[in-house]
């Protein structure tokens, strides 16, 4: 084999243009750039959870979940009527928004993508989505305190299902608008109305997608202050009916953090550590109920 | 090219040794179709007996795929379109008021381009049509689960795994199984919308086989660049150009002596 191999170099340098060791330094100085930007994105959200868990843990104990919030001064007592208020109040604000923002979703993508009331409702959606969450509270305490002349778990959960219905909505849209058309085109190809497609094909396969939009509306639900601040009050009593004023977790926070006494500043920590757990377990368990099963 | 072409205005001249079903099965008749203001259809007109392969073949953008979707009325799905003439089934016309589109999709089985199984299991992608007709007898889906995998030549290989996702199988396999899924309604007639373009040769090969298989019970169209697909699996074939039906007449004519000059330059591989 005579082969003309006048340049000097191996098989993949013979034109003499190696890779240049700046192309490999760029590269590595790159992706270093990357992995320690992820990680001090990691930082403020690890030191908020150890803070948390750090000033939350020392008062943790089967009083809090059983017992009512004491008298200011006294050192006794849990939160069990917050940790209550919070998943009814989350959890009328959840009942009303699911069905709202999944059906409105559909009929936006399904029905009529282009028609004046989809739009309308899109924009109303994304400019709902922006807006400051004690807006709803205040609209909230004009339509229904105001209306009823009473605080309640009612107003609250109302307050709250206003702020997260464009974060469903807006999810569910693109979670349906991500379902691929074939699908659409099969189903209706055999003979299935668009009623049965959309339930039976589209729905079931944006749900796992559907439901990352409701865990982050929960969270922000029951992390929410100020538009329950506004509308259940806060109550030191169990509660008796979603009628009258109740307490949650996010208000006793406020109000116990403000407090002169260290052991009602423990004990905001601790309602803190048990808001973030709650959040968390729900995440999780819904993660693993809904994750998609055929992919 | 807005003259009809007199050859497919009758009806085709069969030999005895074609024995046909129903030669006047299904009829198109001065068939034109618009896309918004643009017309992907003149005139169309053709006559397909049933229990046969008819292959449309043609250039991209010729209209073959736009008639095949007409049919099962599947172009209603898009905006501003619109369709002059006819297109008639036993004597029925697809467009009469009585008909209802759910029926019809439900009498013509449809297999597209690219295999579209949903994300649930083998077993549920086949039931899907019996379900949505209200069918809850298990025995009965289990019958209808069993006879379309035969009838689709997947069975052997997927019957110990009946239950596991459809998304996991070959591409070969998901589009058998597509073609199992339209059949499983009992259909009269099935629509293929190249049905083996993203296939490798011996994918291909198989589907071809079930596509002769099939024609005992079903009318089979289907839309195919594949000249040699064309003339392996189809009784008939239609060529279409711009729009335009130009040649309509059995498959051995078309690909051994066609009438038209354009019908030849193409098959030969002149054009398109």
């Amino acid at each position: 084999m005579s082969h003309p191999s006048k340049i000097s170099g191996n098989f993949f340098t013979q034109d003499g243009k190696g890779t240049s060791p700046f192309r490999l330094i760029r590269n590595s100085l790159l992706t270093g750039l990357c992995i320690s930007l992820s990680m001090l994105a990691l930082l403020p959200l690890f030191s908020i959870v150890m803070l948390v868990v750090k000033k939350g843990m020392p008062l943790m104990s089967p009083a809090l979940f059983t017992e009512l919030p004491p008298p200011p001064g006294l050192e006794e007592g849990g939160f069990a009527n917050a940790i209550i208020g919070t998943v009814i109040m989350v959890g009328i604000a959840l009942v009303l928004a699911i069905p709202l923002g999944i059906l409105a979703a559909i009929h936006i993508t399904e029905y009529e993508p282009s028609s004046l009331l989809s739009k309308a409702v899109r924009f109303v959606a994304k400019l709902l989505n922006g807006i400051p969450s004690i807006i709803c509270g205040v609209f909230a305490f004009a339509a229904i305190v105001m209306t009823m002349r009473s605080f309640s778990a009612f107003a609250g959960g109302i307050a709250l299902s206003i702020l997260i219905l464009p974060t469903i909505l807006l999810t569910a849209e693109q979670a349906l608008l991500d379902v691929p058309n074939a699908y659409r085109e099969a189903s209706l190809g055999l003979g299935a109305t668009p009623f049965q497609t959309i339930f039976r094909i589209v729905l079931p396969d944006a749900l796992p997608t559907i439901m990352t939009g409701v865990m982050l509306a929960v969270a922000r639900a029951a992390g929410e202050t100020a538009p329950v601040l506004f509308t259940a009050l806060f109550s030191a009593n169990w509660i008796h009916s979603i009628m009258e004023p109740t307490a949650s977790l996010s208000v006793l926070i406020y109000n116990f953090a403000a407090l002169p006494f260290d052991y009602q500043v423990k004990m905001a920590w601790s309602a803190s550590l048990i808001l973030v757990t709650l959040v968390t377990v729900t995440n999780v368990l819904a993660q693993l109920f809904f994750s998609p099963k055929h992919r | 090219m807005t003259s009809i072409p007199e050859f497919s205005r009758r009806p085709l001249e069969l030999a005895d040794d074609f024995a046909p079903g129903e030669i006047n099965f299904m009829k198109v008749e001065d068939f034109s179709f618009f896309y918004g203001k643009k017309q992907a259809l003149h005139g169309i007109n053709l006559t397909i007996p049933s229990r046969k392969v008819t292959a449309f073949i043609g250039p991209s953008g010729c209209g073959k795929s736009t008639l095949l979707r007409n049919f099962n009325r599947m172009n209603e799905l898009i905006p501003c379109i619109r369709h002059e003439g006819d297109i008639s089934i036993h004597g029925t016309s697809i467009y009469d008021p009585s008909v209802e589109v759910i029926a019809l999709r439900r009498r013509i089985g449809m297999v597209f381009q690219k295999s579209n199984p949903f994300p649930m299991s083998i077993y549920e992608n086949i039931v899907y049509p019996l379900r949505i007709a209200g069918e809850r007898n298990r025995a009965v889906l289990d019958e209808a689960v069993e006879r379309c995998l035969r009838s689709a030549a997947l069975w052997e290989e997927v019957k110990d795994r009946l239950h596991e996702s459809a998304i996991g199988l070959s591409g070969g396999q998901m589009q058998r199984l597509c073609i199992a899924r339209a059949i499983a309604s009992r259909p009269e007639i099935l629509l293929m919308d190249e049905p083996c373009s993203a296939l490798d040769p011996i994918a291909t090969a198989k589907v071809e086989e079930l596509i002769i298989e099939l024609k005992k019970e079903f009318t089979i169209l289907i839309v195919t660049h594949n000249m040699h697909q064309a003339s392996r699996v189809s009784d008939l074939t239609a060529f279409f150009y711009l729009g335009s039906l130009v040649e309509f007449d059995k498959t051995q004519k078309i690909f051994t002596n066609p009438a038209k000059q354009q019908t030849e330059d193409y098959i030969t591989g002149r054009f398109g």
